[in-house]
């Protein structure tokens, strides 16, 4: 089947995106609309004394200037964190919820203080320089490492510590157990940098209200417009979910930054209903440096546990993860992942994970791509790799050695998780096929010729996908054509696509009949949205449910248009069909027959549509190996990677191309991190530094080899179409696999660690400590 | 951006009068640095003077040994000109290795010799060349012309024309690029013309700057980077951000320099 599933199907959507045809928030123009612009604090920790907003007031254009005060005065509802995982939560978390307009005291640079509503952008920022305001400056602290010295500057006042919530999980006397027999014990603290998303396009949101309705309508750039509306109406504004809509058009890349709502959210919502006007909020690319959720960002000491067969008997991690100084909506998803996910591909008896989530004066941290996953593998690849050094053996073997085998499958962990199947060993084996490990040495001779010194690294890694139940609708048109209804939400995924491919193998219809709908909650009746590498799994799950109830109700119609027993007719390909007789009618004509005006059978209702709702249980373990080589230039230490190999576990493969397309970007963003990408703020001032790309290094293809791809799918059993998450993969376990070819490379010289972003002059400079 | 007034002069002498007249006025060359300095709000200017119709501002030729470069040529058509790379192919590589196609189609040698960010490429290539920046004013020559960080010898509207550069025996260019923006974090022009070597050191220093002991260590026209390999730079007084040191920088300007001839 040309278009069926497995098919390297093209993307439906490419044309549209590659000729610029796109919509996106920032291109919707409503009629009477106005323009809004976030003043920001300036520092990192201050007391607000007083705000002047007078003369912004009086400048031309302005409509209104809001302030913290106008926000408590109208009663809008304060945004807080609401992802915390109770199972994993110790003690009582120290949230801090707070308003989208900050009253009394920031905490960050970038906290928003005044928002000026104009009829253009211009004059809303000409106005928003007039407004004075007196800071009383505090210290303030940005790094998670100083979080941990003493005397630390603590983010808010009445707190003894920094501490906002701590997870932990696993058996700490088992580990002291293991600890007491150790024959070798690899201790490292192991530091995992912070990053940012830079999704191609700035965040923006407009809100409409509609006084004849009392309705409001939110158009926003994200990835959940049914959380982002409960959580909103709920919590937020406290009106009815059915009085607000929430529209997410064309999106262009979310990566887990635009997940959930953000403070803009409520102010063009909030605005427009006091001002009876449309108000939209566009982000610079510097305001996207500053305001947007960063990542990653933790420290955690380590110490892996071996008996004298270098298997592995225990393993102790005690975390900082930093939260910033507003913890998200989400921000305790990444912290849950690091936290859950610390046994990897490993059969470790033991396990104890401690992670401190604290708070800094930075902006808050939330799920990017991998979130909390690509933490987990670093930390263990890491520690697999220093423990290969120190014990003198091979890195493959050592992690052989410790692997889950496929017979042990399903596996449970010391920690929570249980996996249902995966094949690590021969994932790993083909991986170190393909980049020719075993004979890297001849590489390493010929690249030191050229007065290069050359490095292989791998890991091998896993993660868990695709959390949460989802619904998605199937129906047909009177004219026989079909449209899905998703609750999921593509922004650059490429599911019209891949729904299509789906849905017409299921119901054997063109491929070209169907359409997709989704960011809309007018249109789309509940749904999860698009995060954590789900869609596959529980949206083609769902997909799949509701064409088997198209089916069935198909059976109905089929055996009253064929004159025959429901129970006689056969569904194949698209064609109802009388078991044993020539007799068959297509879907698409049963399709249209159900529309009938009259002389139609009451009990066959009207119309052929199907509903389907997943739940993915504990989700799936999506798995893989990379293996990087990198030259190193020691005169100047830059790195340059030279090969990246891949081969993956994501289940079953829908469409190999698109799969290709995201392992891709996934890995690239990876060795952005590893090699390139950091973000910086100031130590004492706590401005960030690393504001703009000049200044903050995203990887550009020149930075990247061609990729070595290949599929190793051991199907899940865990959903009706054995897919596994495919989204995050590439981005889990290349910065692992890089850094350990990196310090691959300089432990010929005695290197033994190097911190990411492995910058050229971090390496030369390692160079230099090791001559 | 704030409000400013465009015009668009239709020859120099306008351009030079309007300057004069205007309150505080710029000429717009390529734009492809005053621009995004007027996006981020950082100048405002009552004035915008367009240099984008002076033709006679454009192009490049040949005159009595020396390349002369009109200020309004763009750096692709530097990179492209079968001129400069017959007589200065260095020149014509650094050009090359100037922002992306987009930036190189619209800046110009004259805006980028008159913006004189501390990581410009050209101008290590002028010091190294010992060219001659003409204006409506004057004749500057190259040791005159940068003054310190964004600060050349330019009066209040003087126009930049041309830039002349001697041919040169030999030369080379090798920069390494920051990462993010790759502007050079350092880059080293090495040229020996008439017999006399001359090296041009940009993105280490608050401009771009002579580096003495290599022309030193090579005045006697031997460019053999193993003399210098021993020379350490001090750290002292060169930039330092978040994409490297002042030590780093050091060290690479030695790497740069040998790599520039090697
Ligand atoms: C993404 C990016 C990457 C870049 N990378 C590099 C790089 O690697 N190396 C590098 O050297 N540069 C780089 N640049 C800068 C680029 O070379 C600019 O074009 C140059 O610095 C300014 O030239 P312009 O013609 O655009 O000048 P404009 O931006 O128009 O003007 C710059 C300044 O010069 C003044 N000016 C312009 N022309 C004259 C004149 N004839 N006489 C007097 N004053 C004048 C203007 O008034 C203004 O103050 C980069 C720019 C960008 C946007």
């Amino acid at each position: 089947m040309k278009f069926g599933i497995g098919q390297p199907v093209t993307r439906k959507e490419d044309p549209k995106f590659l000729t610029g045809r796109g919509r996106y928030v920032d291109d919707i123009e409503l009629p009477n609309m106005t323009h809004g612009y976030v003043l920001r604090s300036i520092h990192a920790n201050a007391i607000i004394n007083s705000i002047d907003v007078n003369s912004a007031k009086n400048s031309p254009g302005v409509i209104s200037v809001l302030t913290g005060e106008d926000y408590a005065a109208d009663e809008i509802g304060s945004i807080t964190c609401d992802s915390i995982n109770p199972m994993l939560s110790k003690g009582e978390p120290q949230l801090r919820p707070h308003p989208a307009l900050i009253k009394d005291a920031v905490k960050c640079v970038g906290a928003p203080v005044a928002f000026v509503v104009a009829e253009t952008l211009v004059q809303a920022k000409d106005a928003a320089e007039l407004i004075q305001i007196d800071y009383e400056i505090l210290p303030s602290v940005t790094s998670v490492l100083s979080v941990r010295e003493k005397d630390t500057p603590i983010v808010w006042e009445g707190t003894e510590n920094n501490i906002s919530f701590t997870f932990g999980i696993g058996n700490e006397g088992d580990v002291a157990e293991a600890m007491k027999n150790a024959r070798h014990i690899t201790k490292a603290t192991i530091v995992n940098n912070r990053i940012t998303t830079n999704s191609m396009e700035p965040r923006s949101s407009i809100g409409a209200y509609n006084k004849g309705e009392d309705k409001l309508t939110l158009y926003s750039s994200n990835q959940s417009p049914n959380r982002v509306r409960s959580e909103l109406a709920h919590t937020i504004l406290h009106i009815p979910e059915n009085k607000l809509q929430v529209i997410s058009p064309d999106v262009g890349g979310g990566f887990g930054m635009k997940g959930g709502f953000y403070g803009e959210d409520v102010l063009v919502l909030w605005a427009s209903r006091k001002l009876g006007r449309p108000v939209k909020w566009t982000s610079e690319r510097l305001e996207s440096f500053v305001t947007d959720s960063h990542a990653r960002d933790v420290v955690a000491d380590c110490e892996m546990v071996f008996d004298a067969d270098g298997k592995v008997t225990g393993l102790r991690v005690s975390a900082d993860y930093s939260v910033g100084a507003y913890v998200a909506p989400s921000g305790g998803i990444s912290p849950m992942f690091f936290t859950l996910l610390l046994s990897g591909v490993y059969a470790i008896p033991a396990i104890s994970v401690v992670t401190r989530c604290q708070f800094t004066n930075t902006i808050s941290t939330a799920p990017y791509r991998g979130a909390g996953r690509p933490e987990a593998a670093f930390v263990l690849e890491r520690l697999m790799d220093m423990a290969a050094q120190e014990l003198g053996t091979d890195p493959v073997e050592l992690r052989r050695k410790n692997m889950i085998k496929s017979d042990q499958m399903p596996y449970q962990t010391a920690l929570m998780h249980a996996y249902d199947s995966g094949e690590f060993e021969q994932i790993m084996d083909e991986a170190v096929e393909k980049s020719e490990w075993h004979s890297f040495q001849s590489r390493r001779e010929k690249s030191k010729i050229g007065g290069k010194i050359r490095g292989i690294g791998l890991a091998s890694y896993l993660e868990g996908a695709a959390p949460f139940n989802e619904r998605m609708e199937i129906r047909f048109d009177p004219g026989g054509d079909v449209t899905i209804v998703a609750g999921t939400h593509s922004h650059g995924q490429g599911h019209e696509t891949v729904y299509s491919q789906m849905v017409s193998e299921f119901l054997g219809v063109p491929f070209e009949s169907i359409r997709l709908i989704q960011g809309d909650t007018d249109k789309v009746a509940m749904g999860r949205g698009t995060v954590g590498s789900r869609s596959m799994t529980v949206g083609g799950s769902a997909l799949h449910l509701a064409a088997e109830e198209i089916i069935e109700k198909g059976k109905k119609i089929a055996g009253h248009l064929l004159e025959a027993g429901e129970t006689d007719i056969e569904f194949d390909s698209g064609v109802f069909s009388v078991a044993g007789t020539d007799k068959q009618i297509n879907i698409v004509e049963v399709a249209k027959s159900s529309y009938t005006l009259v002389m139609w059978p009451p009990h066959l209702g009207m119309g052929l549509e199907g509903i389907g709702t997943f739940n993915p249980g504990m989700g799936n373990f999506p798995n893989g190996c990379q293996i990087a080589e990198v030259e190193i230039d020691p005169e100047t230490g830059k790195v340059e990677l030279v090969n990246l190999v891949i081969v993956g576990d994501v289940g079953t493969v829908i469409n190999p191309l698109l799969l290709e397309g995201q392992i891709h970007g996934g890995i690239t963003q990876g060795v952005g991190q590893a090699t390139l990408e950091n973000i910086v703020y100031e130590g004492k001032s706590g401005q960030l530094l690393s504001a703009s790309f000049q200044d903050y290094t995203m990887p550009r293809a020149d930075d990247l080899p061609l990729y070595d791809v290949s599929s190793h799918p051991v199907p899940t059993t865990t959903n009706p179409l054995g897919v596994k998450g495919a989204g995050e993969t590439g981005t889990v376990g290349a910065p692992a696999a890089v850094l350990n070819a990196i310090v691959n490379a300089l432990s010929s010289v005695g290197v033994k660690d190097i911190e990411m972003p492995a910058t050229s002059e971090k390496v030369w400079q390692a160079l230099q400590n090791a001559a | 951006m704030y409000d400013f007034t465009y015009q668009r002069a239709s020859s120099q002498d306008e351009a030079i009068s309007n300057y004069k007249n205007a309150d505080d006025a710029r000429y717009l060359a390529g734009g492809m640095t005053l621009i995004p300095v007027l996006k981020l709000r950082l100048d405002k200017p009552s004035d915008l003077i367009d240099l984008g119709d002076l033709e006679d501002l454009e192009g490049i030729s040949e005159d009595n040994g020396n390349i002369v470069i009109k200020a309004m040529t763009n750096h692709h058509t530097v990179n492209y000109s079968d001129l400069v790379k017959k007589h200065i192919p260095a020149l014509a590589t650094l050009a090359g290795t100037i922002g992306d196609p987009m930036v190189r189609n619209r800046g110009t040698i004259g805006g980028s010799l008159a913006n004189n960010d501390p990581a410009a490429s050209y101008p290590s290539a002028v010091l190294a060349l010992n060219a001659t920046i003409t204006t409506n004013m004057n004749n500057i020559e190259a040791d005159d012309f940068f003054k310190g960080m964004f600060e050349t010898a330019l009066e209040e509207g003087e126009l930049i024309k041309s830039v002349s550069f001697p041919i040169p025996e030999q030369a080379g260019y090798q920069h390494f690029p920051n990462p993010a923006s790759r502007y050079p974090i350092v880059g080293a022009f090495v040229a020996k013309t008439g017999g006399s070597v001359r090296v041009g050191v940009t993105g280490a220093g608050p401009c771009a700057y002579r580096q003495s002991e290599f022309e030193e260590a090579w005045s006697d026209g031997n460019m053999d980077p193993e003399r210098i390999k021993d020379i350490k730079i001090s750290p002292e007084g060169l930039n330092s951000d978040i994409h490297a040191s002042a030590e780093y920088r050091a060290h690479l300007v030695n790497v740069m320099a040998r790599r520039a001839i090697a």
